[in-house]
């Protein structure tokens, strides 16, 4: 049986930080039935910074993040990894390499927290300790008290736990890379506002390239580098949260003024 | 008050008869989980096999099972003996609830924990026995339940080709129109059935996937 490891040598190094460590060239995806998802996307995400995808929901910012760790399998285009198109990586070494956490966060209904965070780690076979060290660590950092949550079961957890737990699982083999599918999504408002604080924080703290898929444009200004936004498969333009805010063009304009409106009600307080 | 008579005169004969009842049934029940898990796991992941496969099955299923008794006779080795025979037939009953129950325990893993899996960088062998098969593993039982209750009541039949268990009764009494010799092997059988049911119901219970 192939053992994956991450610390492979035939990997190429992570500190290769002059490559983009993320990119997307003419990028396309359809469905069988020839339905086109994403058309000739090109993106380039520097090592270590957050590229928040927005736009509504079937703009296709969560098919052009599956094409990234193979979860789909692009029709044209070249998707490149840390400089490797994924189609030369192994698609088993290239998912642990890089962190997933979707809205429903997926954690193993049948699995305590503790197993669910440690599930990537005792795939590639560590030790016990290193595992029990980490999962404290990861406990630590998303702020989840081990001596009460970890023997505890999907089922007995609030959203925003469960969703603590699905961060922690993608960080758990410290991958350089991490994709979050609108992680928040389905959070309460006051907990997502919550989460996204601490994510903010979490973020200097990891010093992950992270790509982040959300409709949220308030969530993207507070999480990302860059903003793309996308729309009907389409990406329309990559902004700085700052040439976002001041953005002519139409549907980024439509965000900004959404933006707007709240802080009318608040300057009318 | 004939019958409890009847009963206790009779006891090891009646005992006999409910061992090799059990010996049958427990015997085709291990040969059709053997058969029939794996099937079910083909039919989930391979669609364009489930017709076939649950075809098959099905036309199993369809055939009176004293005629089935009858087609295996003429069969080379499974002919020669009846006990044999009783087996194989009895694992062809017991199986379209078995591959049924995979199949759509599997098809039924939340599409989120299969995503998360396949994300995580789990290969198909690792998803399907740490993720989807302990997921569905109280569907499956369902099925193993229905089919061993299934089999309990057909393998009365068995008798008529000679494979002995509780039916020997049944048939006699039938010839001899004689009730009690009847209810000998149908109570047995249907106490046994009852029993089957709720052992494994209880089974079933204790690994049921508690949803989020």
């Amino acid at each position: 049986m192939t053992n994956y490891s991450l610390s492979d040598p035939g990997l190429p190094s992570s500190s290769n930080s002059a490559l983009p460590a993320i990119e997307l060239r003419n990028v396309s995806y359809q469905l069988p039935n020839g339905q086109s998802l994403v058309r000739n996307l090109n993106i380039s995400v520097k090592s270590g910074e957050t590229l928040v995808l927005l736009g509504r929901s079937g703009a296709g910012k969560s098919t052009a993040l599956k094409l990234i760790n193979r979860v789909l399998e692009l029709s044209s285009g070249v998707v490149r990894v840390e400089g490797k198109s994924t189609l030369d990586w192994d698609a088993i070494v290239l998912r642990r390499h890089i962190g997933y956490v979707i809205q429903e966060v997926g954690l193993f209904p049948h699995y305590t927290v503790e197993q669910n965070i440690s599930l990537v780690p005792r795939l590639e076979r560590w030790s016990e300790d290193r595992i029990r060290a980490r999962v404290s660590e990861l406990m630590k950092l998303v702020d989840l008290n081990a001596a009460e949550f970890l023997q505890r079961f999907p089922h007995e957890l609030s959203g925003g736990q469960r969703q603590r737990v699905g961060i922690a699982r993608a960080l758990a083999a410290d991958p350089p890379i991490l994709l979050m599918d609108e992680p928040f999504g389905a959070l309460d408002s006051l907990t997502r506002g919550e989460l996204q604080r601490e994510f903010q924080k979490l973020e200097h703290l990891i010093r992950k390239t992270i790509v982040f898929v959300t409709h949220d444009v308030g969530e993207a200004l507070l999480l990302g580098t860059n903003i793309g936004v996308m729309d009907a498969g389409v990406l329309l333009g990559i902004y700085s949260p700052k040439e976002f805010l001041a953005a002519t063009e139409s549907i980024a304009a439509a965000y900004v003024a959404n933006v707007r409106m709240y802080e009318k009600v608040e300057t009318r307080a | 008050m004939n019958l409890l008579h009847f009963f206790s005169q009779h006891h090891r004969e009646i005992l006999q008869g409910t061992l090799e009842h059990i010996w049958l049934v427990g015997i085709a029940m291990l040969l059709a989980v053997g058969i029939g898990v794996p099937l079910g796991i083909v039919v989930a992941k391979r669609p364009w096999l489930s017709k076939p496969i649950l075809g098959g099955a099905n036309i199993a299923e369809t055939i009176p099972s004293l005629a089935l008794f009858g087609f295996l006779l003429p069969v080379p080795w499974l002919g020669g003996r009846a006990d044999r025979l009783a087996i194989t037939a009895l694992a062809l009953y017991a199986l379209l609830p078995i591959i049924r129950n995979t199949s759509t325990g599997i098809a039924n893993v939340d599409s989120a924990v299969r995503e998360a899996a396949r994300g995580m960088g789990m290969t198909e062998r690792q998803i399907l026995l740490q993720v989807e098969l302990p997921l569905s593993f109280s569907t499956i039982l369902a099925g193993i339940r229905i089919a061993t209750v299934l089999t309990i009541g057909i393998a009365t039949i068995a008798a008529a080709v000679g494979a002995g268990g509780l039916g020997e009764f049944i048939f006699r009494g039938l010839a001899m129109v004689n009730n009690q010799l009847i209810l000998a092997g149908a109570i047995p059988a249907a106490l046994l059935a009852l029993g089957a049911d709720f052992l494994l119901s209880l089974l079933e219970r204790r690994f049921r996937p508690v949803r989020t």
